[in-house]
């Protein structure tokens, strides 16, 4: 199976690869996926307090290309939105966005997943209640 | 000067021999003849060509021509091996020990025997990818008529003891089958001091073209037989109908003679390599061998890179270099492989590994060029590892929850 160009390019050049203190009340965590599937993403953001826009987003991806592909884009996507844009981010732009195959699909729904979950982690660090998301068609 | 891409499959398929690739072509046109003609010089070449080629296939395991069955490949002579002793020897008994790391060949071919009545014992390796002989022959019971076994495994190269297992096999009156189909020209195989009653082996992992191969189908001591599965024109001893291929055949011919002739200066060239790629690679941290080290084809080596996903690994240098991972990332089940697996490794460790085949025309540069690339890109990506800055940190990945899919 051959990949897109943009998975090759976000995979040699993965933009915001990094980590940040998750500590920080600002910083929200999402860790998802296990190793045992094969792919596991953590993705992270910063929210800047006064405009409540996300300022900084880091990725670490175990897992293959597109996995890769999909959480350095989605953290590129990710910064300047606010938390009720970023919430709109979904699977399915990402797919089209990379031209990914049916089979690379589960990727994309991992990084739908892994920014959910980190707004869910900054909202509960900001005495906020988590959302409750609707399960992703495709698991 | 280094071409690209390099070839490090060679357990899924090799390249004809050039040699290989000469002695074919008059069959193609010239001497097209169907070596069931009897009547004519066109079919006469073709029989007389088939007949050499039967010889040069015999001699490379120690047989006799008689007991060679052409097929189209390995997975038809599994399929005929153990269909066809099965209704063979149906009022002898109905029961087979394999093992749970065999080719799917094997293994489907003996889902569909249990499907007929038949009942399997699906051995399991040791973590060294080897049978207990001990548990072996515990399994065998009085209606058991088959011991189906590999001689050497595709994904991890591991080497199975055949005259231990057939040693145990003749004690209590069983069949012995063998799957040889990644041993035989790279290692000596004789049927004879291995004890091996029928064994599958295919031209295209030895060199020679695809789309032909055998089944050895012993005829003394004692004489086997098999149901043919395919009805016509009685071809083969009527094991197996079909016109044959002959120019297939002649090339598998002369990919069995060129590898009598040259295994032991090769084995001992290639054996070099792999020590070499094997050596350099287990020096990367956190990296694993798979599979027994000492009994293995010479040519193979499986290792697993910790906390760095096999497909995401060889997608870091796939266009050079031409390998493949224990991963199943774009199967749709995400289950990786159940032969690492079987070796009792995490699903962390099988979807890490990489599989390296070694081969007749493999260079020490393409050698010290592999290790550099897979170096760097396990580097590489470890940084980008959430799993291994978590390793790093000391956490113990065992105590997250992690959120299945």
């Amino acid at each position: 199976m051959a990949y897109s160009e943009k998975v090759i390019d976000h995979y040699q050049n993965p933009k915001n690869v990094g980590t940040l203190d998750k500590s920080k009340a600002t910083v929200g965590t999402g860790l998802v996926g296990a190793p045992e599937c094969g792919d596991v993403m953590r993705l992270q953001i910063e929210v800047d307090e006064a405009t409540g826009v996300i300022k900084d987003a880091k990725f670490k991806t175990f897992g293959c290309g597109s996995a890769i592909a999909s959480s350095s884009l989605a953290t590129e996507w990710l910064k300047g939105k606010s938390i009720d844009e970023a919430m709109t981010i979904d699977n399915m732009t990402i797919v089209e966005e990379l031209n990914l195959p049916p089979v690379k699909i589960h990727c994309s729904v991992l990084a739908e997943d892994a920014i959910k979950a980190a707004i869910n982690d900054y909202r509960q660090k900001n005495g906020m209640e988590a959302l409750k998301f609707e399960e992703s068609v495709v698991h | 000067m280094l071409n690209f891409p390099i070839y490090l499959d060679h357990n899924a398929t090799t390249p004809c021999d050039p040699r290989v690739v000469d002695a074919m072509i008059p069959y193609f046109t010239n001497n097209f003849g169907n070596a069931a003609s009897r009547n004519h010089p066109f079919g006469w070449q073709a029989e007389e060509a088939v007949d050499y080629a039967r010889e040069q296939v015999a001699k490379l395991i120690g047989a006799d021509p008689k007991e060679i069955i052409f097929t189209s490949g390995a997975t038809e002579a599994d399929n005929l091996a153990l269909k066809g002793v099965f209704e063979m020897y149906a009022s002898k008994g109905n029961h087979i020990i394999t093992c749970n790391i065999e080719h799917k060949a094997v293994l489907d071919t003996c889902k569909h025997i249990e499907k007929e009545g038949g009942e399997v014992t699906y051995l399991k390796v040791k973590d060294n990818g080897l049978v207990d002989l001990a548990e072996l022959e515990a399994a065998i019971k009085p209606n058991t008529i088959l011991i189906a076994l590999m001689y050497a495994n595709n994904e991890i190269g591991t080497v199975m003891p055949m005259n231990e297992i057939s040693a145990i096999a003749k004690k209590h009156g069983v069949l012995v089958f063998s799957d040889a189909v990644q041993a035989v020209g790279k290692i000596p195989v004789d049927v004879n001091k291995d004890g091996i009653d029928l064994m599958a082996f295919t031209a295209h992992k030895m060199y020679g073209p695809k789309g032909v191969g055998a089944l050895y189908v012993r005829r003394k001591n004692p004489r086997v037989k098999v149901t043919a599965q395919l009805d016509g024109g009685g071809h083969e001893r009527g094991m197996r109908s079909g016109t044959l291929n002959v120019p297939g055949i002649v090339g598998f011919g002369k990919a069995c003679e060129i590898c009598m002739n040259e295994m032991e200066e090769e084995t001992a060239r290639v054996s070099k390599l792999r020590d070499k790629l094997q050596t350099e690679l287990l020096k990367v941290e956190e990296s694993y061998l798979n599979g027994d080290k000492e009994h293995k084809l010479p040519h193979v080596t499986n290792i697993s890179f910790k906390h760095v996903e096999g497909e995401g690994l060889l997608m870091g240098f796939n266009k050079n270099i031409a390998l493949s991972s224990g991963s199943a990332c774009t199967s749709a089940s995400l289950e990786p492989s159940y032969v690492l697996k079987a070796l009792g490794l995490g699903d962390d460790l099988a979807h890490s590994s990489l599989r390296f085949g070694l081969g007749r025309f493999t260079t020490e540069e393409q050698i010290d060029y592999t290790v550099e690339q897979v170096t760097n890109t396990v580097n590489k990506l470890r940084e980008m590892s959430p799993l291994w800055e978590m390793y790093k940190e000391g956490i113990d990945l065992d105590t997250i929850e992690w959120a299945h899919h």
